[in-house]
């Protein structure tokens, strides 16, 4: 087939194939379609950077310019990994700045890059784009700046939910006079003050700048004269959203909200001042994105604003919002997709806002379009969930967080399988789900039984015994993130469905049961697997085998061991080849 | 090592069944598990559970002398939970090999990483000030005097340092915005610590049930008195001891934590820079 058309008439076609599984499976039909493929491919993904390493990437694929990594394991978002576990990304850009001196596009994911990095990023790559750093740590503003200093066609810089360390605001006044190329810029992370004369600079000089959300440090009263200069918007972050209430701020803020035809999204409002947040009525009917989730304001100020925004297709909102906002959500926003609800104060041993499974109920039933979801509430019941279910069974990512671990129904004091059993049920699309409550065996049966689309699951205080973790890893066809902490489940399902995990990119278990004699098993067994333990009571072999790990982190690799594990990780393959000498 | 491999093997082989055949054998049974169990165990374990969750609530607000008794998992952790971001590690959730019983599944204290939400979630309700639990009739007036002192405030985000204390390998972040005081944060530093301090002890002797016994209050932190002093290295670089000048101005300054070993620290005099 191949020969009988031009290697160009086939590149051409490949272009045409965003998708990366498709790009994969070009490359499976024959050799020379895994030639041709690799020479044309420009964007690579990689969900696990232990799971490739920077030289075979090279060497498959010498002309990428865009590349995607990420690195901790997500647990990591909730202090579950150790400081200094890895997931450095320097050996990454080392080998890049060598090969691809026309890489555009950088994205991280939870991985920590240093300023030398960002340094090098800046002075390797003429062309260089895009840099997005999500969840990484590990830089300062010091190598941002050189990034602003260097990167003279940067379109989009990102630095999502990092963790920056501020030494200095001045770092933006490093873009140079010549920079106009700004299309994203994203700096909400930042604690301290930036310099905003800098940055207002920066912002009227780039007319293609469509997506901005300044940090907490920028006061409201700054925001008219920024909005000033960008009015071509369509995403804007906004800084503290509080001002003595003053009429004049007032209407200089909503005349300057009301100048930016185009805007589509808002997120920021820290600190809100309820009587400023009129200023966006006016543009309220044009959003489809509005991220409320750091502002403490409460109904009928949320309530009104959110009815009058018709057209949301995606609302992050706290708790605060109550039964009572979101049946007023289900009433007005009928193209609602994404909804997530973040506790105010989830500490609080008592609930301080009347968020039940009944907003959810109500959201499910009025919002046709809903897909997504993330919940955190302090009851649910199998009724509702099962309501839930059959409302909405185009449901993709379910996420629902009981604060309480192990709540039972509350109305029945019974386990909440059969709840999250009918969503499994019902969602066949149904690709991320997390699981909490009481919740006994039977829900991870119900689970392998119908969740066939199921990609990532998340586990917390669930299930009775091995049998809970064997349907799942034997049932989920699709599974590819399995992350489990405070579970009965350990060797038996583990070792039962080795072969399972070697097409899985990761399983996390922590504060389970699985002993450190199966760990090394496992690692023997299936070489193509990276076992790794961490444990801060130091090396696990001074303890019995069948003392169970603290933490457990199994991936897929190519590449082999890791060889920047810190002294609290330990890799099974060392430990073995010792042992069986 | 023939033989143990090709025994192995077998184990690893089942893919339907855990290995050893006694899943498969019970194949029947298992695909319907606990039929029976469910109804009767849950009755208890919801018992359990309300009675625990009753429980857990009246003794967090108390803290300490109850906690005391309890595992090392719930003294170590419910600050943890409380303040902040505390980078992983929970002797808490270390409860071994993890059986069903009834005992395991009374406590279910705040354990780090749960509720699952980013450290710049936490708390967002109490440090934007606006809102102490919530009485939906007055909406929101003392946000007015709050934007008044903001220049004060302007930063509540959390201030979260790294903290390391000698003789445990991994560091901490302690949130100093969770705290008004030296002795509530020395208080933390001990609850933060004396669960890993003991189990780092006790790690040779490999069981759990030394934990409680090893496990002693971390005291003196402040005045030298202790087996430890906390000391912290400011925006200058230097190292001081903490305690030193007043808490405003060493919140202002400090950049990073430590917990040395009071002999170490021999030498210094109080009120000078440790060099």
């Amino acid at each position: 087939m191949a020969y009988s058309f031009p290697e160009e008439v086939l590149e051409h076609v490949f272009s045409f194939l965003s998708s990366d599984q498709d790009r994969n499976s070009v490359s499976l039909v024959c050799k020379s379609w895994y030639e041709i493929e690799r020479w044309c491919r420009r964007r690579i993904f990689v969900g696990n950077c232990y799971a490739v390493s920077p030289s075979l990437m090279i060497r498959r694929f010498p002309e990428v310019r865009s590349v995607e990594l990420k690195g901790k394991p997500h647990f990591a978002d909730f202090n579950l990994v150790p400081e200094g576990w890895g997931a450095y990304v320097h050996p990454w850009i080392v080998a890049m700045s060598r090969s691809y001196p026309w890489l555009e596009e950088i994205r991280l994911k939870r991985m920590v890059i240093t300023d030398e990095s960002l340094e090098l990023i800046s002075k390797s790559f003429k062309n260089f784009k895009v840099l997005v750093l999500s969840s990484c740590d590990g830089f300062t503003t010091d190598g941002l700046a050189s990034i602003a200093a260097n990167c003279r066609n940067i379109r989009e810089l990102d630095l999502g939910e990092s963790e920056v360390e501020d030494l200095s605001g001045h770092w933006l006044s490093h873009f140079p006079d010549s920079c106009t190329s700004l299309v994203s810029l994203n700096i909400a992370c930042l604690a301290s003050e930036i310099s905003f004369l800098a940055l207002e600079r920066l912002v009227a000089r780039s007319p293609n700048l469509r997506t901005l959300r300044i940090n907490r440090a920028v006061p409201l009263e700054k925001l008219p004269n920024l909005l000033r200069h960008a009015s071509q918007l369509i995403e804007f972050g906004t800084g503290a959203y509080s001002a003595d209430v003053r009429s004049d701020v007032f209407s200089n803020l909503t005349e300057a909200f009301s100048g930016c035809k185009q805007l589509k999204g808002l997120s920021g409002f820290w600190d809100v001042v309820p009587a400023y947040l009129p200023a966006i009525y006016p543009v309220c009917s044009r959003l489809t994105s509005l991220n409320l989730s750091y502002a403490t304001s409460q109904n009928p100020d949320l309530g009104k604003l959110i009815s009058q925004c018709h057209n949301l297709q995606r609302l992050w909102v706290l708790d605060y919002i109550e039964d009572i906002g979101l049946e007023e959500l289900a009433a007005n926003c009928k193209d609602l997709q994404e909804l997530r609800v973040f506790p105010s104060d989830p500490f609080a041993p008592e609930p301080n806002a009347t968020l039940t499974e009944q907003g959810l109920v109500a959201v499910s039933d009025g919002c046709p379009k809903l897909q997504s979801v993330l919940y955190f509430c302090r009851q649910m019941t199998n009724a509702a969930l099962v309501t839930i279910a059959r409302n909405r069974p185009n449901m993709i990512r379910f996420r629902l967080c009981i604060i309480e671990p192990r709540s039972p129904d509350y109305l029945t004091l019974g386990p909440l399988d059969t709840g999250f059993g009918a969503i499994v049920e019902n969602c066949k699309e149904l690709r991320r789900l997390s699981l909490s409550g009481l919740l006994t065996d039977r829900v991870f049966e119900y689970i392998g039984t119908h969740a066939k689309k199921l990609e990532m699951l998340s586990i917390a205080f669930a299930g009775d015994s091995d049998l809970g973790l064997h349907h799942v890893l034997s049932g989920c066809e699709s599974l590819r993130k399995l992350e489990i902490r405070d579970c009965p489940f350990g060797d038996k399902a583990l070792l039962a469905n080795a072969a399972k995990l070697e097409t899985m990119r990761s399983l996390w278990m922590s504060s389970c049961s699985v002993s450190f004699g199966a760990c090394k098993l496992l690692a023997q067994k299936i070489p193509r697997l990276n076992v790794e333990v961490i444990d801060e009571r130091g090396p696990p072999d001074t303890r019995p085998e069948s003392c169970p790990v603290e933490k457990l982190y199994i991936y897929r690799t190519v590449a082999g061991p890791r060889f920047d594990t810190p002294g609290f990780v330990w890799r099974m393959d060392e430990d073995t080849a010792v042992r069986l000498s | 090592m023939e033989g143990y491999s090709r025994n192995e093997e077998k184990k690893l082989e089942l893919r339907l069944g855990p290995p050893n055949g006694d899943w498969s054998r019970e194949k029947d049974e298992a695909l319907f598990p606990f039929g029976y169990n469910i109804s009767t165990n849950n009755g208890s374990q919801v018992q359990q559970q309300k009675f625990s969750s009753f429980l857990q609530l009246q003794t967090t607000p108390q803290k300490q002398s109850v906690m005391a008794q309890e595992s090392l998992q719930t003294a170590g952790c419910i600050k943890a939970v409380n303040d902040a971001e505390k980078k992983a590690f929970s002797p808490a959730t270390k409860t071994g090999p993890v059986s069903h019983s009834a005992q395991k599944r009374t406590a279910p204290a705040p354990v780090v990483g749960w509720p699952p939400i980013r450290s710049f979630r936490k708390n967002i309700a109490s440090s934007s000030s606006s809102l102490k639990p919530v009485t939906a009739s007055q909406n929101v007036v003392p946000n007015k005097s709050d934007a008044n002192k903001k220049p004060m405030e302007i930063c509540q985000k959390g201030l979260f340092v790294k903290i390391n204390m000698d003789g445990i390998p991994i560091g901490r972040k302690v949130d100093l915005k969770a705290y008004d005081s030296y002795d509530k944060l020395s208080s933390a530093v001990d609850e933060l610590f004396r669960g890993l301090l003991a189990a780092q002890s006790d790690q040779s002797g490999g069981g759990k049930e030394k934990k409680e016994e090893g496990e002693k209050a971390i005291t003196g932190l402040l005045d030298g008195s202790g087996e430890y002093t906390l000391v912290y290295e400011d925006n200058e670089g230097d190292r001081m001891l903490v305690g030193d000048v007043p808490w405003h101005m060493f919140v202002s300054t400090v950049k990073r934590l430590r917990v040395l070993k009071s002999s170490d620290l021999s030498t210094l005099t109080r009120g000078n820079k440790l060099t």
